[in-house]
């Protein structure tokens, strides 16, 4: 893995509201086709951290560097175009569109066809948008209003949309949240197929700690703004601190026991 | 300098009644998050009332105590509006709300004519506040010096309300978060009524204390509530300090700016206003605004292109309306055409409204901006009339290019106010440069050539190109553009995750409905032979955006059937009544309350609903169905 080139560098990332500091001195490395999990309690900075990758926001201090280019600062429909997709917390969809025309928007976008104002779209892309949504198991509800979706399918189609420019780096800030524990597990499967077909980097967030630890190749972990500890599953899983701030949850021990149980 | 300080003093004056309004609002849309287009009214009947108790009953309270009765009067109207009407809507989207109490905006208006009259009605002056100062040989009135004095005055109490009282407590806590004071067990409702009481009372007190320094009449509304939108552009929505502040900022650009550009003193404070809202959006004291409720959201129907029968329908309706010049007189005709070119209209402001989700409330301003193209090209230029009909919308394609790219900074009621004030300074340039517009007086003799002169040969242009219009946009809104605008429109995060430009998306629409509308405008002004400020007035934005929702503003194309039901039935109550207002008002309350999916919208409800329940019967057909949408 390690001789995968840096797709992704952070370094030094700060970003405080008022006295909160969301994140403080955050510095981690992403490489091409890498599966890396950012996992914390709540209000750890987890999101914040997407939204300074992504362009939402802008950190206080810091850079975050895309393939060696500095990214610090741009917009994410930029950031966007150089190849990073994203999904978010809450999904966020076109809710008055069908699930289709949602996959087509992103189309549209990236064939550099948002000021035609005379083609059609229902044509446009068409059979494009149909795959990726049979990539994502959402082939049969195509034509379906998107309001109507039942919320994992929206995270699913969140996951078509993401994948629609052909992304070398995908961010996505719980995906499975909403979901059954079995679609949660076949969700992330997916994601982590792909990732490996496309050689695709995936930063992802998860409060589900058999997820965490099935998939990714490295852990990443945060607390009150600052990485604790980083490291393979089995480093992470073994770490004092980690183990500190999770014990009250009993969420490392309950994993590590599922795991125990079901192997 | 002894005349600058006195202009200076003149503008605090002016400062004091616009804070009053401008702090109501304020509050008002601090608590309850609704827009109270109606303020201007509230003010308007604040004078009238303070105006009747001052002459009629000064014995009985005394003129100042004729004031204070009368501000007290009208925040008990408020409180039976609010009770009334508001609490019906205070979960609607807010293009509802606004156009709900611009609808008893329309209703005062006639109302105050019943009852006092059409003519300006000049009040007394304040006792003890009837002479002049004299400073440095200029008169500064006393009583300015009291409305001077006054400002501060009421900021302070307002202040003290806030911070030191229980009420004010909780008012500021429901400002801040509105289910957390719900969660701590307060009769939400009831502190939604004292609060709106409290905002008119400060309106009508705002209207009343107006009346020793000018007359009173009922125009005073619209152009109050005009002035009070670019005060809280500029001051920030919700923000007392920032009311105080933008009101003695906007006061002085005018005092100031008539020394400036004597002719088009509104420019100024339209400059300043634009540099606010580049540097900052949410107005000077302002927080940015809450993710705005989606004004479309009553269904989750996605649209689609019609089929080859609905285009064959629509084909045939297209027809039998050509042929009506062979049944019809003359005046049918005219009508015919006025339909035709309120269509146009209609749809460019739903292009907008409802492919974009930026409902202005100012979007006569492009229609006027195309019909004083064509007067200006056709009488200076003497240009012909295929000419000046391409050439002519242009302005308005030039107006909504420099407005839109301002606009578009903002959305939802910031959106609304701002396109509304834009509207009112392009009227106020067309009604004040009077060397090239004609003034009041318009510009007449804009006929049409003889090739399109007869009622009949106009008619078949007005529909022709009504009908170009409908399909061109029609073919916009399922063009990749058109989807990029409703992604902009359904979730800005998300279209901005993929690439989109969103403000740039709907600057492009904005400006495409501007020039539509200034089509409409151009046919228009052939169609009168004349073009008057009022082409572009706030009425006739507000005709538009009750043609789109009576139509139904989450349909494709209920703009078309809204304007033809619309402009027919208020040509035939113009001709009906004297209060057209009166019942025009009415009936968009009426709308937005009772009926708010429109005409198409309902039908298409209601086919939805029948095909669902047919389709359970029958499972082939609905996968028939599905893939056709
Ligand atoms: N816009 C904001 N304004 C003020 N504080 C914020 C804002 N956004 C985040 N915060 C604060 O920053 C901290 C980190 O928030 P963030 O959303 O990044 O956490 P998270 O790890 O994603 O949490 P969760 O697991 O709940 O999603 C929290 O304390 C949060 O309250
Ligand atoms: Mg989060």
């Amino acid at each position: 893995m390690s001789m995968a080139p840096t797709l992704l560098s952070v370094e030094d990332l700060t970003k405080s509201y008022g006295g909160v500091h969301a994140v403080r001195g955050v510095s981690f490395e992403l490489h091409a086709g890498e599966i890396l999990a950012l996992i914390g309690p709540n209000g750890a900075g987890k999101s914040t951290c997407f939204n300074v990758l992504n362009g939402q926001i802008i950190p206080d201090s810091g850079r975050v560097k895309l393939l060696g280019e500095d990214t610090t600062g741009k917009k994410p429909r930029v950031i966007w175009r150089m190849g990073v997709g994203r999904t978010f917390q809450i999904a966020a969809t076109f809710p008055t569109m069908t699930v289709r025309e949602n996959v087509q928007v992103a189309l549209v976008s990236h064939g550099g066809q948002l000021f035609n104002l005379w083609a059609s779209t229902a044509r446009h892309a068409r059979d494009e948008a149909g795959r990726l949504l049979d990539l994502v198991g959402m082939g049969a509800y195509a034509e379906r209003p998107c309001g109507e979706l039942a919320y994992g399918d929206v995270k699913r189609l969140e996951l078509a949309i993401a994948l629609a420019n052909q992304p070398k780096l995908l961010l996505m800030d719980e995906p499975t949240a909403g979901m059954a524990p079995r679609e949660r597990v076949e969700l992330m499967r997916l994601t982590a197929r792909i990732a490996r077909e496309q050689s695709i980097g995936v930063l992802f967030t998860e409060h589900d700690m058999d997820v965490v630890f099935e998939h990714a190749d490295r852990i990443l972990v945060l607390n009150r703004g600052t990485l604790i500890a980083e490291g393979s599953p089995e480093e992470v899983r073994g770490n004092a601190q980690v183990r500190a701030i999770y014990l009250g949850e009993g969420l490392l021990y309950d994993a590590r026991h599922r795991e125990g149980a079901s192997a | 300098m002894a005349f600058y300080i006195v202009q200076f003093l003149t503008g605090l004056a002016s400062a004091a009644s616009l804070f009053l309004v401008a702090s109501g609002l304020s509050i008002i849309f601090g608590v309850t998050r609704i827009v109270n287009f109606a303020h201007g009214a509230f003010y308007m009947l604040g004078a009238y009332v303070a105006f009747t108790l001052t002459e009629r009953f000064s014995g009985a309270f005394g003129f100042w105590g004729g004031i204070v009765v009368a501000a007290l009067a009208v925040a008990a109207i408020g409180v039976l509006v609010e009770m009334v009407l508001l609490r019906r809507i205070y979960h609607s989207p807010e293009l509802f709300q606004l156009l709900a109490t611009f609808g008893l905006t329309l209703m005062v208006e006639d109302l105050v004519v019943l009852i006092w009259g059409p003519d300006d009605l000049v009040g007394r002056r304040a006792p003890g506040f009837k002479g002049a100062i004299d400073f440095f040989g200029q008169n500064i009135p006393s009583y300015d010096l009291f409305l001077i004095v006054l400002g501060p005055v009421v900021l302070g109490v307002l202040w003290l309300l806030f911070q030191r009282t229980r009420w004010g407590v909780l008012v500021r806590a429901a400002t801040q978060d509105r289910d957390m004071v719900a969660a701590l067990g307060v009769n939400q409702k009831w502190l939604f009524t004292s609060v709106f009481a409290l905002g008119v009372f400060l309106a009508a007190l705002g209207g009343a204390l107006q009346i020793p320094r000018d007359a009173v009449n009922h125009a005073m509304d619209l152009r109050v509530i005009v002035e009070v939108f670019v005060v809280v552009v500029i001051g920030g929505l919700g923000s007392i300090i920032g009311a105080f502040v933008a009101a003695v900022l906007v006061s002085e650009l005018n005092a100031f700016g008539i020394l400036i550009f004597p002719k088009i003193s509104i420019i100024l404070v339209f400059l300043v206003m634009a540099v606010v809202l580049i540097v900052r959006p949410w107005g000077l004291f302002g927080k940015p605004e809450a993710p705005a409720r989606r004004t479309p959201g009553l269904t989750v129907n996605p649209w689609r292109p019609l089929t080859m029968n609905e285009r064959l329908a629509a084909i045939a309706v297209l027809v039998v309306a050509a042929a009506l010049p062979f049944v019809a007189g003359n005046y049918v005709l005219t009508v015919g055409s006025e339909i035709a070119i309120f269509v146009i209209f209609a749809v460019s402001l739903h292009f907008l409204m409802s492919v974009g989700g930026l409902a202005s409330f100012g979007h006569a301003a492009y229609f006027g901006l195309g019909a004083y193209g064509v007067a200006l090209l056709a009488k200076m230029a003497g240009l012909p009339m295929i000419a000046c009909l391409l050439l002519g919308p242009l302005l308005g394609l030039l107006g909504a290019a420099v407005f839109g790219f301002f606009a578009v900074q903002l959305s939802g009621v910031y959106f609304a106010m701002l396109t509304l004030a834009f509207a009112q300074i392009v009227w106020s340039i067309a009604f004040q440069w009077v060397s090239v517009t004609g003034g009041d007086n318009g510009i007449l003799g804009v006929w049409p050539e003889k090739w399109a002169a007869s009622p009949s040969h106009f008619y078949w242009l007005s529909l022709g190109i009504a009908a170009l219009a409908v399909v061109i946009l029609r073919i916009i809104v399922f063009s990749p553009f058109g989807f990029a605008l409703r992604a902009t429109r359904d979730s800005p995060l998300r279209s901005e995750a993929v690439g989109i430009n969103g403000k740039r998306i709907q600057w492009t629409a904005f400006v495409i409905a501007g020039t539509v509308a200034g089509l409409a405008g151009a046919l228009f002004a052939y169609l009168k032979g004349s073009v008057f400020p009022d082409n572009m007035g706030i009425s006739l934005s507000v005709d538009a955006l009750v043609m789109v929702l009576l139509g139904g503003v989450e349909t494709v194309s209920g703009a078309v059937v809204g304007a033809i039901v619309y402009k027919a039935l208020n040509i035939w109550l113009v001709s009906q009544t004297d209060w057209s207002k009166l019942v025009l008002g009415g009936f968009v309350v009426l709308i937005v309350v009772a009926f708010p999916k429109g005409i198409v919208g309902t039908l298409e409800a209601f086919l939805h609903r029948r095909r669902k329940s047919s389709s359970a019967a029958s499972p082939v057909l609905t996968s028939r169905i599905e893939t056709a949408e």
